[in-house]
C-alpha cells in the first residue's frame, strides 16, 4: 500500500551458492519436508487401491494357479529382511548428514542400495520362477495380472528411490553435500522408508495371508 | 555478468536470463506468469469444450437428424466433459490459485515455484496430447469416466481410449503436484500474523481443494493404469471372461470422481465469499462456521461415492448409508448459502458485472444443489438415472456453480492480473445473456429427463412430445456461445484499450489490493504485517480493530531474492509427452522421452538455483 517509490527495482545476478532461502516456515516443518509428507500420503492412496483391487480380484481367476499354489514365503521373507535393513543404513545416512558428516552420508546411501538391488534381484528371481515354473505371468489370469501389476509398481518405487539416493550419494562423494542439505537426505530417507512400509503391508496380505491360508 | 564458476555436467544447458520475451515464459517460476499461463490455456481449451458442446446440441435439436451421427456424437460428449472439467474449469481455478493465493496470504512465491511450472507444462502437454487423438484416428468414445467394457481393447479397437487414459495421466500429475504445491505454501508460506483463522475464504478452499486432490487423484491414477495395462499389455484385469468384476472400476473412478465435483466447486465458493463481502461493504458473515463447513464438504464429499452406482445392485443397506451419506453434504452446503445471504443482508450493494455473476452463482448453485438432494434419493435416482435430469442437475453445478463464479472472478480479479479494468456495460451484457441462454439450455432438461430422455443417445423419436424441449435447450446453447463471445471479446479489447486498474479499483478488503496493478514481480516490496481478517480494510479504517491497533508500517525489504527461470520442469514435461506417443506407436521412443525425464530430474535436482537479487532503490 505504502511503499510505491520502492517500485524502481534493479536486478542483478548473483552465484548460485550465494543465498539459501529462507523462506518463514509457518508451522516450523520445512516446506521439503511437508510437501514429502503430503506426496507420502498420495502415495499411500496409490497403493491402497492397487493393494484393494488385488484383494478383490485375487481368487476370481477361472483358470490357474492361485495365489495359494504359488507363494515362497522363505525366499520373499529374505528378500523383506534385506529391504528392512536397508532402512536402517538409510537411518544412519540421515544421521549423519544431520552431523554434517557429509562424506560419510554416500556411504551409508551406497550401502542402502545395496540392499535396495539384493531386494530386487530376489524380487526378480522369484518372477523369473513364478513364469518358468509355474506358467504364471500377467497374462495368465486375473490373479497374474494384478499380481505383476502391484508388486511391478513397487519395485518401480524402489528403483526411482534407489536413482533418488544416488543423485544425493554422488554429490556427497564430490564434495558438494554439505550440512544445511541435510533436508534433502532428510526427505529422501522418508520416501524410502515409505517404500519399504509399503512392501511389509503387501508382504502381508499378499504373502502372509495366503500362506495362512486366509 | 556471467560468472565463470566450475561448470558440470549438469549445467551445460545455459541458465535463461531473459526476463521478457517468449523464452522468459517458457522458462518462467514466477506464480503470477504462471497462473497467466494456466488462464490463457484454459480459455483455449474452454472454447474448443464449447464448440463440441454446440454440435451436441445441432445434433439434437430436433428429432432423428443427422448432423454429425452417432460416432462423432459419442466422441464429442466424452471430449466435452473431459475437456471442460480436466482442461477448462481445473485449469481455470488453478489460474486465480496460482495468480492470487501468494498475493492473499502475504506471500512471495509459492513453496516450490519449480514444481508450479511443470505443474503447468504437464498441463498443456497433457491437453494437446488428449486432443491430439482427434487427428490421430479420432478421439476417445467410451464417456468421461472410460468404463469398461466400453474401453476395452475388443470392442474399442482404435487409439481414441489409448489417448485419453494417458492424456489424463500426464494432466492428473501436474494437478496432483499442484496440489502438494498449494498445501505447502498456504500452511507454511503466510506472512506474519496471517493466521489461519485470518486467512481470505478463497485460500481456506484452496486449502481443502487441495487435500481432495491429493486424496483423489492417486485414485484415479490407478484406474486408468489398469485400463491401460489391459489395452497396451493385454492384462485380464477388465476381462469378464476372466472373472473380473466391473463394479471395482466404478468404485475406483467415483472414489476419484466425487471428490472432483468438489475439487471444482470449493474454489468456486471461495471465490463467491470473496467478491460478496466486497460489493456488499460488510465482512463475510460467519467466517468459521464457512471454514467449517468447507473442511465438513471436504471430508464428507469422499465418503458419498456409490451415490453414482444406485442402480448397480449394491443392495438396500449400502444405498441407504450413501443416500443419506449425500444428504448430509446439503447441511455445510445449505449453511454456506445463508451465510452468502446474511453477507447481503443489509449491505450497501454495488452491483458490478462481478457482482452479478456471484449472485448469479448463489441462485443456480442453490438449483443444482436442490436436484442434487433430489437425485440423493436412492429410489427416485433408479428412475431418472442416466437421463437428461442428471444432465440438468450437474450442469447447474458446473456452470450455474463453478463457471459463474470464474467469471465473476475474471471480472473481480482481472484488473489486477492485467492492468486494466474490464468493460462494465459488456460485463452485464455479458451476464444477462449467460443467465439467459444457460437456464434456457438446461432447465427443459430436467423436463427431458422426467419424461424418460436417456444421456448419451444421438438422437430420439418425433412424437414423444421432446421436441420443443430440445430446440429451447438449442437455442439456449447458442445463446450462451453469444455470450461467451461478448465476454471474450470485453476481455481482449479491455486489455488494449481498457481503463488503467488502479491498486484498489473495488474498495477491497484483502491484502492483494494493496499491490499496484498488475503486481511487481517480487509482490510486496515489504512483508505484510497482518493484524485482522480483512487486513486492508482494517488499514483503511482503523477505528473498526477489534483488538491493537494494526501495525504501523510495514518495513521494506532491502534486497529479495527470487528463484530465476529453469528449462528443466518443460523439458521432464516433453519428456514425459513424446513418452505418451512412443508407449502407442514405438517402444524405443518411449525409453528415449523417460530417459529425457530422468535427465532433465535429475538436472532439476543438481542445477542450482539460478537467484537473482532485487535491490529496491527505495528508502532505508
Amino acid at each position: 500500500m505504502s511503499h510505491a517509490s520502492a517500485h524502481a527495482a534493479e536486478a542483478v545476478d548473483v552465484h548460485q551458492e550465494a543465498h539459501a532461502h529462507h523462506h518463514p516456515a509457518a508451522l516450523g516443518i520445512p516446506n521439503q519436508k511437508l510437501g514429502t509428507w503430503l506426496f507420502i500420503a498420495s502415495e499411500s492412496m496409490f497403493f491402497a487401491a492397487l493393494i484393494t483391487t488385488y484383494m478383490v480380484f485375487r481368487y476370481r481367476s477361472v483358470v490357474g494357479p492361485h495365489p495359494d499354489e504359488v507363494v515362497n514365503i522363505p525366499l520373499t521373507t529374505v528378500s523383506t529382511f534385506i529391504l528392512l535393513m536397508s532402512s536402517l543404513t538409510m537411518a544412519l545416512g540421515v544421521s549423519a548428514a544431520h552431523r554434517g558428516e557429509t562424506r560419510q552420508v554416500g556411504k551409508f546411501l551406497a550401502l542402502t542400495i545395496l540392499g535396495g538391488l539384493g531386494f530386487l534381484g530376489i524380487q526378480f528371481y522369484e518372477w523369473w520362477h513364478l513364469a518358468v515354473d509355474y506358467g504364471l505371468t500377467w497374462r495368465t489370469n486375473i490373479f497374474g495380472s494384478i499380481f505383476f501389476i502391484l508388486t511391478g509398481f513397487h519395485k518401480a518405487h524402489v528403483i526411482f528411490g534407489m536413482l533418488w539416493l544416488a543423485v544425493i550419494a554422488i554429490s556427497s562423494f564430490r564434495g558438494t553435500l554439505r550440512k544445511e542439505h541435510a533436508v534433502n537426505v532428510d526427505v529422501a530417507g522418508l520416501y524410502w522408508h515409505f517404500v519399504d512400509v509399503v512392501w511389509i503391508v503387501i508382504f502381508t496380505l499378499v504373502f502372509l495371508l495366503t500362506e495362512a491360508g486366509v | 555478468m556471467a560468472t565463470t564458476v566450475e561448470r558440470s555436467f549438469w549445467q551445460a544447458l545455459p541458465k535463461p536470463q531473459s526476463q521478457t520475451g517468449l523464452w522468459s515464459w517458457i522458462t518462467t517460476v514466477d506464480h503470477k506468469r504462471i497462473g497467466i499461463l494456466y488462464f490463457w490455456t484454459s480459455i483455449v481449451f474452454f472454447l474448443i469444450g464449447g464448440v463440441e458442446a454446440l454440435l451436441i446440441r445441432l445434433q439434437l435439436a430436433g428429432p432423428n437428424l443427422s448432423v454429425i451421427g452417432p460416432d462423432l456424437f459419442n466422441q464429442l460428449f466424452t471430449m466435452h466433459a473431459t475437456t471442460m472439467i480436466f482442461l477448462a474449469i481445473m485449469p481455470l481455478t488453478a489460474a486465480f490459485f496460482n495468480y492470487f493465493i501468494p498475493l492473499l496470504i502475504g506471500a512471495r512465491d509459492v513453496a516450490f515455484p519449480k514444481l508450479n511450472a511443470f505443474s503447468y507444462w504437464m498441463f498443456l502437454t497433457g491437453g494437446i496430447f488428449l486432443n491430439s487423438s482427434w487427428f490421430l484416428g479420432g478421439a476417445s468414445d467410451a464417456g468421461w469416466f472410460g468404463y469398461p467394457n466400453y474401453s476395452l481393447k475388443e470392442f474399442n479397437p482404435g487409439l481414441g481410449v489409448d489417448f485419453w487414459l494417458i492424456g489424463l495421466l500426464l494432466a492428473g500429475m501436474g494437478t496432483l503436484v499442484s496440489g502438494f504445491n498449494f498445501i505447502v505454501t498456504i500452511l507454511n508460506m503466510r506472512a506474519p500474523g496471517m493466521s489461519l483463522m485470518r486467512m481470505p475464504m478463497f485460500a481456506w478452499t484452496t486449502l481443502v481443494t487441495s487435500f481432495l486432490i491429493v486424496f483423489s487423484f492417486p485414485v484415479i491414477t490407478v484406474a486408468l493404469l489398469l485400463s491401460l495395462f489391459d489395452r497396451i499389455f493385454g492384462t485380464l484385469l477388465f476381462d469378464v471372461f476372466a472373472g473380473s468384476d466391473l463394479t471395482l472400476y466404478h468404485h475406483l473412478f467415483w472414489v476419484f470422481g466425487h471428490p472432483e465435483v468438489y475439487i471444482i466447486v470449493l474454489p468456486a465458493m471461495g471465490i463467491v465469499s470473496e467478491i460478496l463481502p466486497v460489493f456488499s461493504r460488510k465482512p463475510l458473515f460467519g467466517y468459521s462456521v464457512m471454514v467449517f463447513s468447507t473442511m465438513l464438504i471436504g471430508f464428507v464429499g469422499f465418503a458419498v461415492w456409490s451415490h453414482h452406482l444406485f442402480t448397480v445392485g449394491m443392495g438396500p443397506v449400502v444405498n441407504t448409508v450413501f443416500a443419506l451419506a449425500t444428504m448430509v453434504i446439503a447441511v455445510p452446503t445449505g449453511i454456506k448459502m445463508f451465510n452468502w445471504i446474511g453477507t447481503l443482508y443489509g449491505g450497501r450493494i454495488k452491483f458490478t458485472a462481478a457482482m452479478m455473476y456471484a449472485l448469479g452463482f448463489l441462485a443456480l448453485f442453490l438449483i443444482g444443489g436442490l436436484s442434487g438432494v433430489m437425485l440423493s434419493a436412492a429410489p427416485s435416482n433408479t428412475q431418472i438415472h442416466h437421463t437428461y435430469f442428471v444432465v440438468g442437475h450437474f450442469h447447474y453445478v458446473m456452470i450455474g456453480g463453478a463457471l459463474f463464479s470464474l467469471i465473476a472472478a475474471i471480472h473481480y480479479w482481472g484488473p489486477k492480473m492485467f492492468g486494466r479494468m474490464l468493460d462494465e456495460r459488456l460485463g452485464k451484457l455479458g451476464f444477462w445473456t449467460l443467465f439467459i441462454g444457460f437456464n434456457m439450455t438446461f432447465f427443459p432438461m430436467h423436463i427431458m429427463g422426467v419424461m424418460g430422455m436417456p444421456r448419451r443417445i444421438y438422437t430420439y423419436d418425433a412424437g414423444m412430445g421432446l421436441e420443443i424441449w430440445n430446440a429451447i435447450s438449442t437455442v439456449g446453447a447458442l445463446i450462451m456461445g453469444l455470450s461467451i463471445m461478448i465476454t471474450l471479446y470485453n476481455l481482449l479489447t479491455s486489455l488494449r484499450r481498457g481503463e488503467r486498474a488502479p491498486a484498489d479499483p473495488w474498495d477491497g478488503r484483502t491484502l492483494e489490493w494493496t499491490l499496484p496493478s498488475p503486481v511487481p514481480e517480487y509482490n510486496f516490496a515489504a512483508t505484510p504485517q497482518v493484524s485482522a481478517r480483512d487486513e486492508l480494510w482494517i488499514r483503511k479504517h482503523p477505528h473498526l480493530a477489534a483488538g491493537a491497533p494494526p501495525k504501523a508500517e510495514d518495513r521494506p525489504d532491502e534486497t529479495i531474492v527470487l528463484p530465476g527461470g529453469t528449462y528443466m520442469p518443460l523439458l521432464v514435461s516433453l519428456g514425459l509427452f513424446v513418452a505418451g506417443y512412443g508407449l502407442l506407436y514405438s517402444l524405443p521412443v518411449f525409453w528415449g522421452g523417460i530417459a529425457v525425464a530422468l535427465l532433465a530430474l535429475a538436472g532439476w535436482g543438481l542445477e542450482g538455483d539460478n537467484e537473482r537479487i532485487i535491490r529496491l532503490g527505495g528508502k532505508r
